[in-house]
């Protein structure tokens, strides 16, 4: 066309060779490079956000895991118990004990530093009361050298961690420029050390003035007993939800009316299903606020569709083969489903099973509306019965609860409580992996 | 535990049950199996499922329809002039309900006889006492009409529950006797026990049924007894969102577009940045990948779609919100004020959506017929025009069912933009400002002690109706579209 146009009447040859590209096909080389380029972008900026998230997951979350203490070697006399005691202010007694005996430690490693009670009490808390109640309950151990581990306060923890700076300090009541002297020479007489934050695993939550003490330890407790709820609802309602509609079910509104059900509930917004248990449970049915057992519940409604879907993948997978062998050799077909599809659909059963368990393990939006917030877990539960109806917390919700405080210390609780929320999830996505790897058969 | 112990017994009946059907069934077949008409474990199972079902059955309805019943009696003791003028029924409903619990538990812990709980009538001030005493949280001080409802309350409680147990067992009882009249040589007992079965998947497929049935009376119900204290015209079209937290007065500004905006405004970010990218990775995977790069690209993406959405919150909050502060802050180009924004909760929200629209979008890139591409290539184009030209255009209204139920993930959305958009609502387009959505809202009106009374916590359920009309049709719009497309092909 171009060419008719361009020279009319004389029709000759276009000059192109195969070994040299023209303009246009060069055109189109280039435009075809440029969209696989868009494509390789488009793949580097997902996986460049994923590296983003878990290099921040860890290098934020990573420093929760420890903790700043102090090692104080003490000895506390039969005489000097029995001083302490008489006198009116029992704690003040022995943190004056205490800070004595601090001097001498100094001074023997040959550090030259003034501080007072105050000071201590800054670094490192309320010394004087743990002390007393220390040899309140084990009285043999007086006059004898006993190693105390103190756990220094939040805002010296965070002058170890970056937190807090010389340069951004603000004086205050909680800490001052002078104290930070003092904790640079007891680190350096290797009084003040890290150590590994054995309570932020097993603790519970604390108060918000303490971010120090929290722990996640509590609301893992609480997930757990969330996941037994709906390990044990879901999975057999599923399946039988799956058995029924993939192999007995008739065609007709009915069904067609649960399979349309089922697929607009995997897309309802979590949140919903947190209304639901809200209004439901505990506003008609009075079920406990804040209970495990009302988070199972909601998360065993949210979780079926997943199971569903993921099950009736793995029963259609089964070939049609094996049950007209059932059939044929006289089962019923009760007896086929039950003997022989649904074992071998077992496997891919259990994977969507840990799948959606994984996913309702994640789930925060709906607890929240049912009360299970972060500060209620303050201890785990008196027994198992307890674990169900006591007021607790989840993983996420108490992640959540801590994100929302406005102390920034306890953002380094969030992002370390991320880390074993997503430890939980990694294993339990890798337990699915490795069950479809053994067990995937193909026919 | 009387009620584990319930279940317990009764399970009890059921496996005796059992043992006892199918010897009977046995015996009357003189003890060769091949008389019966079914396997013995069939009569068996028989008389297990007569005498546990029903009875369960009887005792989940028992339990719903208890306090139910309980809470209306109790309720409808209390005069209108129990009632505080700055409380209502169900707050003095709530603190009967403590009472009584404070009572039991202080029987339990043996600070009160049972008597002395039942009949106390007196001295208001030294039951108050004695309930402090043993550690229950009571108000200030126990008022007559509240002791007396508290106590008609424990005394109901606790013979209803005497009633159910009885009444269970019993029907545990009579349906084991049933079975077990049954259990002869020619009774069918499989096709009656499959039958059971059968109900029982019929019943476990219906839970789905209601779930939406549960999720739409709750939301229906609520929302109407919110639309009694606020005026609808005024929820659907007001252009401020102030509610008040002093309590109970009328003052709240309750619109709900300063909101829909901020979920509109949000959920186009995040679709701005998940589409492009999304749909360029689904491509490059599906059309120019080695093998070798699928399998490390693809797993990787759907790490991201694993990742709980708190982490994003988090991410978007302590991460995101800070390094756009960074570039778009006063120290840099001064249009941003706080890390909270409607550009930090849409990029995080859209990173999340990148597999979810990757994944589903592969799938239909992968479902358009190769001898289209052979045709197209065969005709001389290059890749990028076949894909340009005919895969894409084959694909489109696949791909557009993709994004809709993306962007339906968007509005349902909930911890990124609690964490990530900030609390203010407004209407304004500056998408380095705070902005909030329906659903941060529903959490904030109904976390804490909200009186369910109010319209600052019923106005939740109104939004929540909205969000799940909303997600519902957008939903059902986007699965039409796609099990259209499917059909084209398959």
């Amino acid at each position: 066309m171009t060419d008719a146009a361009t020279n009319p009447g004389a029709a000759t040859p276009r000059k192109s060779s195969l070994l040299t590209l023209d303009d246009r096909t060069r055109r189109r080389n280039a435009s075809e490079a440029r969209f696989k380029a868009y494509g390789i972008t488009a793949i580097a900026v997902a996986l460049f956000f994923l590296i983003v998230l878990l290099f921040s997951i860890l290098r934020s979350g990573l420093p929760a895991y420890t903790t700043t203490v102090a090692d104080v070697e003490f000895t506390v006399t039969q005489a000097q118990y029995e001083e302490a005691e008489s006198q009116l202010f029992k704690t003040k007694a022995y943190e004056q004990l205490f800070i004595a005996q601090l001097q001498d430690q100094l001074t023997e490693s040959g550090m030259q530093v003034e501080f007072d009670a105050a000071a201590i009490e800054r670094i490192m808390g309320k010394v004087g009361g743990n002390i007393r109640e220390f040899y309140q309950a084990n009285p043999d151990q007086l006059g004898q050298p006993v190693s105390f581990e103190l756990s220094s306060s939040s805002r010296v923890d965070g002058y170890y961690k970056g937190r807090v700076t010389r340069e951004g300090l603000q004086e205050s009541r909680f800490l001052q420029l002078s104290d930070l002297d003092l904790v640079d020479a007891l680190a350096e007489a290797g009084i003040i050390r890290q150590a590994f934050n054995w309570n932020f695993i097993t603790g519970a939550d604390s108060g918000v003035d303490n971010p120090g003490g929290a722990g996640i330890g509590a609301s893992v407790v609480g997930s757990f007993f969330m996941m037994l709820v709906v390990l044990f609802l879901a999975l057999p309602i599923g399946v039988a939800a799956s058995i029924y509609l993939e192999e007995f079910a008739p065609k007709n509104r009915w069904t067609d009316l649960i399979e349309v059900n089922i697929s607009n509930l995997a897309a309802v917004p979590s949140i919903v299903f947190g209304i639901l248990g809200l209004a439901v449970f505990i506003q008609f049915m009075h079920l406990p606020q804040s209970a495990p057992l009302v988070g199972g519940l909601v998360l065993t409604l949210m979780t079926l569709p997943t199971i569903i879907i993921s099950t009736r993948a793995s029963l259609k997978a089964v070939p049609p083969s094996i049950r007209d062998a059932a059939l044929g050799v006289g089962a019923s077909k009760m007896q086929a489903v039950f003997h022989h599809v649904l074992p071998l659909a077992m496997p891919g059963i259990l994977t969507g099973t840990i799948i959606g368990l994984a996913q309702a393990l994640g789930e925060t939006a709906p607890l929240l509306l049912i009360g299970m917030v972060g500060f209620v877990a303050r201890g785990y539960p008196d027994g198992i019965a307890a674990g169900f109806v006591d007021p607790n917390s989840a993983m996420p919700a108490q992640i959540y609860t801590w994100a929302a405080r406005a102390d920034v210390a306890f953002y380094e609780k969030a992002w370390g409580g991320i880390i074993i929320l997503l430890l939980f999830l990694m294993t339990m996505n890798i337990i699915a992996i490795i069950l479809r790897r053994r067990f995937e058969r193909r026919w | 535990m009387p009620i584990l112990w319930l279940v317990l017994i009764v399970l009890a009946l059921g496996a005796v049950g059992y043992i006892l059907g199918r010897q009977r069934a046995m015996a009357s077949a003189g003890g060769d199996a091949r008389h019966l008409h079914s396997l013995p474990s069939y009569y068996g199972s028989n008389v297990a499922i007569k005498a546990v079902v029903p009875a369960l059955v009887l005792m989940v309805i028992w339990l719903l329809v208890q306090p139910v019943y309980i809470n209306t009696h109790v309720s409808g003791m209390l005069s209108e002039t129990a009632i505080p003028d700055n409380s209502s029924r169900g707050l003095v409903m709530s603190e009967v309900r403590r009472t009584a619990e404070g009572l039991s538990n202080a029987v339990n812990q043996g600070l009160m006889t049972e008597e002395f709980a039942t009949s106390a009538r007196a001295d208001m001030a030294d039951v108050t006492q004695r309930l402090k005493d043993a550690g229950q949280i009571v108000t200030s001080e126990v008022t007559q009409p509240i002791m007396r409802a508290a106590q008609e309350y424990r005394v109901l409680s606790s013979s209803l529950q005497l009633y159910m147990s009885i009444a269970v067992i019993l029907l545990a009882l009579l349906g084991a006797a049933w079975g077990l009249r049954e259990s002869q040589k020619d009774f069918r007992a499989r096709n009656t026990v499959e039958f059971s079965v059968r109900m029982l998947l019929i019943g476990a497929a219906s839970i789905a049924i209601l779930t939406t049935l549960g999720i739409v009376l709750s939301l229906v119900f609520n929302t109407i007894e919110f639309f009694r204290l606020y005026p609808a015209a005024d929820f659907f079209f007001g252009l401020n969102w102030a509610p008040s937290f002093s309590g109970r007065g009328g003052s709240s500004d309750l619109g709900v577009l300063p909101l829909l905006w901020g979920t509109l405004y949000i959920s186009i970010v995040a679709l701005a940045v998940a589409v492009p990218i999304g749909l360029f990775a689904a491509i490059y995977l599906s059309e120019y990948a080695s093998s070798r790069v699928r399998s490390v690209a693809k797993p990787m993406l759907e790490v991201l779609a694993g990742i709980p959405t708190i982490v994003y919150g988090l991410f978007a909050l302590l991460t995101v919100g800070p390094m756009l502060l960074k570039v778009f802050g006063d120290e840099g180009l001064g249009i941003m004020q706080a890390g909270t924004a409607v550009m930090t909760a849409g990029l995080v929200m859209g990173i999340m959506l990148i597999p979810f629209v990757s994944s589903l979008s592969d799938d239909i890139i992968n479902a358009v017929p190769q001898s289209m591409r052979d045709g197209s290539y065969g005709l001389g184009a290059t890749k990028s025009e076949t894909i340009k030209q005919v895969v894409m255009p084959a694909a489109l209204p696949g791909i557009v069912g993709a994004v809709l139920l993306a962007a339906s993930r968007a509005i349902g959305e909930t911890m990124i933009v609690v964490l990530g958009a900030g609390a203010a609502a407004r209407l304004s387009l500056n998408p380095f400002e705070a902005m909030t959505t329906v659903t941060a809202k529903i959490v904030s009106q109904l976390t804490g002690d909200a009186d369910f009374a109010s319209p600052e916590a019923l106005v939740a359920f109104a939004l929540g109706m909205t969000l799940f009309v909303i997600t519902l049709g957008l939903n059902i719009f986007a699965l039409f579209i796609v099990r259209k497309y499917r059909e084209q092909y398959e």
